[in-house]
């Protein structure tokens, strides 16, 4: 099982005749312009061309589109707002996009449970707006909120810059409804605490529309504390900043974000959205506080001391809800902002223990000498996350070759320092052989059959996130020269 | 059989029982015997395999062996000001590793989250006797399947957890409990409307008329929230909450006690023998010799569920210790029941008949 790449030999003309039979004409595409948009998603190095997209505006659709491709042996790639960052939901070439954007109705809020019902095509940001009458919000809060379903963010696991304190997809949603490869559905969790039986909500959560199709999402809604502040420090070394991170959770806080950016990447960002950082800095530390006027002020204290102590070379505190919003604007742009620098940038998205941070630092710095490419750096510093952008020209000859086997070093490291490969953005296509880096063969093969017992024909989101076993044998032949590891100085975990 | 005191030995001992079929009762401290439907197969002994493998304050999480004694992670933590957000009851002699299987949470789980939130990562034995590892020590990964989470609250059933590894959270600096008079309804309208409010809220417990509530948090937030909510402070050295937790408390004193996890705006249930109430309205428990069909129907049609949580041994087997699943879910569970444990080795029947 798993052993092999599956292949696929579907008859379109068939596939279409059912398709249209099932949806009304203006929930297909067929034709190749139509089709090119959903060609792929935000890492646009990968791209293929669909047999068909499907566009249903109903459950019933969604599990019609299901079973046909079921009948008919298709592969289907589920896809919401396709602003994914590993190819999670680039098409098969042989298979049919599932389009859930427009299931894009919020069911039902309900205030005084704090709780909303949503589609999974309804946009995260959506939800939070809806939810301002109430005084209530939906915490995570991704960087591409105002584009992103929930359908996605359930399939990523995704997360944002306030995660630390309120937690990433899997700790803010408490029920889904979902449509396996078969048609079936099924009810999973629950608007109660918890569900009898295996906490598959867990399972589906971060599982990249491989085990089933989304179609509708319970979120929890937290209120929106009374007053937020931030304090930005700057420093003169990478170093000192990581070290800041540490003793600020060393000192018993725990805040509501905690971001950090180096010099390349405020250099990037400060002529797009002018957010005052120092440009002189080599690292910046963006530190929110929220809850009571009086708490945020003893925790503004509190940062400020463990900052200064820590070498900070200058503090800011925002002054207004709108200095506030302007410090975290360049945080949130920085992805767009690093690309009007370059002509293409690559993504990473590594994690790591928060005391390796500059080590990690210190390695990339070598890299870009490497593989003769810049990079900027953001992370989600409290929690170990790292954003490494590397920058390369797709139009010169070689350099995407380059980035990408940069970002493979990277993640390879983040293994290695004892991390992950990916924090938020999903394995895809994308980091399909780091998996083999991160896991052995037996967590492996307990991925394939986990997958088999919901989609036991294989065609949902066939070849990505979890690699075949022969695809990791030919990795490590590549990969593992006589033996010797990649990083033969570190401690292998 | 001896407790086995290493690793390979519990990999070696299940790769046995696979091989002869022989079915295991996994078995940490014994705390939660109590707990679940049928006991039944070899006791394998996990209380030997111990110790608190890495903690690492900065980092947020520990890292322990299956058979640490839940006190005995929970007093590292102490020591360096943090804790177990979760607050899984021990009932006594409760280990990590049955604290992880049961997936239990204690008060605090109305403010921190349950305890699955908190699993970062275990180390498995499936039923084939494999060493796996799953998830990590980072506070996020989403590399591969979260397997991690999906053993909690597994009783077992799954796998042996031989280590795992849990996030970690600082301990409030301030904490207080104030109590006011309401009755069941007015109880739960007040929990609901505080809770939409943003209220360092960290537990609450109504009991006979009379609501507690454990504010927890930043001094300035604490002193502020009990400024706004008035009410009447009660002492607490911290025994009051953690007999709620292990549920000494009298409220808990029954031979029959059912559990129900429900939305918490659920209006006061037509069913006799509610003893008391916790997470802001989601968990209430009833005693006594209640008629298992009607609880468990009252509990679905207001969007719950219903747990025999404590009862006599036949009870449990009889009325299922759990709701039952609908047949499509139920298939799937053993679909994936088959993933770990082909042969079904590990706690026949502890979560369901079926499983
Ligand atoms: C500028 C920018 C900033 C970003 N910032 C962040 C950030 O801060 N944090 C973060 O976590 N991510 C971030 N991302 C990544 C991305 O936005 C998230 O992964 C997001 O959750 C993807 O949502 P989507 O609707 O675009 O999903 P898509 O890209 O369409 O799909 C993503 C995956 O989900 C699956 N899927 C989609 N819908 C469903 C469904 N209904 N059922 C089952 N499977 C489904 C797809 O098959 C695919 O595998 C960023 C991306 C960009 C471009």
């Amino acid at each position: 099982m798993g052993a092999e790449e599956a292949v696929f030999t579907p008859d379109r003309a068939a596939l279409v005749a059912r398709l249209k039979a099932l949806l009304p004409a203006h929930c297909l595409l067929l034709d190749d312009e139509e089709l090119r948009p959903y060609e792929c998603d935000g890492l646009t190095a990968y791209r293929a061309l669909p047999l068909a997209v499907c566009l249903p505006e109903t459950e019933d659709q969604v599990r019609g589109v299901l079973r046909v491709c079921h009948q008919l042996a298709v592969p289907v790639v589920a896809r919401g707002a396709g602003t994914g960052l590993s190819g999670g939901a680039m098409p098969h070439a042989q298979g049919v996009v599932l389009s859930l954007a427009r299931l894009n109705r919020i069911l039902r809020i309900d205030p005084l449970a704090r709780q909303a019902v949503v589609q999974p095509g309804v946009r995260n940001l959506a939800v939070s707006e809806a939810a301002v009458p109430h005084g209530l919000y939906y915490a995570p809060d991704p960087s591409s909120q105002i584009a992103c379903t929930l359908g996605g963010n359930v399939a990523e696991n995704s997360g944002g810059v306030h995660c630390l304190k309120y937690g990433l997809t899997v700790h803010n949603v408490l029920g889904l409804r979902v449509v396996t490869g078969e048609g079936e559905v099924f009810e999973i969790g629950s608007a109660a605490p918890d569900a009898p039986g295996y906490d598959l909500l867990a399972l589906l959560i971060g599982s990249e529309g491989m085990l089933a199709v989304v179609t509708e999402v319970t979120v929890k809604l937290v209120p929106k504390p009374e007053l937020a502040r931030v304090v930005m420090a700057s420093f003169d070394d990478v170093g000192k900043a990581g070290d800041a991170v540490a003793a600020i959770i060393a000192a018993g806080i725990i805040p509501a974000g905690l971001e950090m950016m180096d010099k390349p990447a405020t250099a990037a960002v400060e002529p797009f959205v002018r957010a005052g950082y120092d440009l002189e800095a080599e690292a910046i530390l963006l530190c929110e506080a929220d809850g009571t006027p009086e708490e945020v002020a003893e925790e503004i204290d509190r940062v400020g001391a463990v900052l200064a102590a820590c070498g900070a070379r200058g503090l800011r505190v925002s002054g207004s809800e709108a200095e506030r919003q302007l410090f975290w604007a360049g945080r949130k742009a920085a992805f767009p902002a690093v690309g009007r620098i370059t002509p293409d940038y690559y993504c990473m998205d590594g994690t790591i223990p928060r005391k390796r941070l500059a080590e990690m630092l210190k390695a990339i710095a070598a890299l870009e000498k490497k593989y003769r490419l810049r990079c900027a750096n953001v992370f989600h510093a409290g929690d170990g996350n790292l954003h490494p952008l590397i920058m390369y020209d797709s139009a010169v000859a070689g350099e995407w070759e380059r980035a990408e086997a940069f970002g493979a070093e990277i993640l390879e490291l983040s293994v290695a320092l004892g991390g992950s490969i990916t924090g938020e953005h999903g394995v895809g296509v994308e980091k399909i052989n780091q998996m083999c880096v991160q896991y052995r063969t037996p967590e492996l093969e307990t991925f394939h059959r986990l997958k088999a017992a919901f989609d036991e024909a294989g065609l949902l989101n066939p070849g990505k996130a979890v690699p075949s076993l022969h695809r990791c044998a030919e990795y490590g032949r590549l990969h593992v020269h006589g033996g010797a590891l990649r990083f033969p100085e570190l401690e292998r975990f | 059989m001896a407790a086995p005191t290493g690793l390979d030995e519990l990999a070696a001992a299940v790769g046995q029982a696979a091989a002869e079929r022989t079915p295991l009762r996994l078995r940490g401290g014994g705390s939660k015997d109590f707990y679940g439907g049928l006991l039944a197969g070899d006791v394998l002994e996990l209380a030997g395999y111990r110790g608190i493998v890495a903690y690492e304050p900065t980092e947020l999480y520990v890292t322990a062996r299956c058979g640490t004694p839940l006190a005995e992670v929970e007093a590292a933590l102490a020591e360096q000001g943090q804790m177990l957000a979760c607050e899984p009851p021990g009932f006594g002699r409760g280990t990590i590793g049955g604290a992880v299987a049961a997936g239990l949470s204690g008060p605090r789980r109305q403010q921190a989250g349950p305890l699955r939130d908190f699993v970062l990562g275990v180390k498995l034995i499936d039923g084939m006797g494999q060493i796996l590892d799953f998830g990590g020590q980072v506070m996020k990964n989403v590399a591969g399947y979260d397997v991690s989470r999906l053993v909690a609250g597994s009783l077992g059933t799954l796998g042996l957890i031989a280590e795992v590894s849990l996030k970690v959270l600082p301990r409030p600096a301030a904490e207080i409990t104030l109590g006011f008079d309401a009755d069941e309804a007015e109880a739960i309208a007040r929990l609901n409307r505080w809770g939409g409010q943003p209220l360092p809220l960290s537990a609450s417990f109504w009991c006979d008329g009379l609501l507690l509530l454990r504010l927890s948090g930043a001094a300035a937030a604490v002193a502020a929230a009990r400024a706004k909510l008035g009410g009447e402070p009660i002492h607490d050295d911290g025994a009051f909450w953690q007999g709620i937790r292990d549920q000494s408390h009298p409220a808990f004193a029954s031979d029959i006690l059912w559990r129900l996890a429900l939305p918490t705006t659920t209006p006061p249930l037509a069913l006799p023998g509610l003893r008391a109430i916790e997470w802001g309205g989601g968990q209430r428990w009833l005693a006594g010799d209640l008629e298992s069909t009607a609880v468990r129907a009252a509990a679905a049609r207001a969007g719950g569920h219903a747990v025999l949580f404590r009862g006599p041994e036949s009870l449990r087997c009889r009325e299922g210790a759990f709701a039952p699943l609908e047949p499509g879910l139920l298939a799937l569970h053993r679909r994936v029941k088959k993933v770990f444990d082909p042969q079904g080795i590990f706690n026949p029947g502890r979560l369901y008949a079926e499983l």
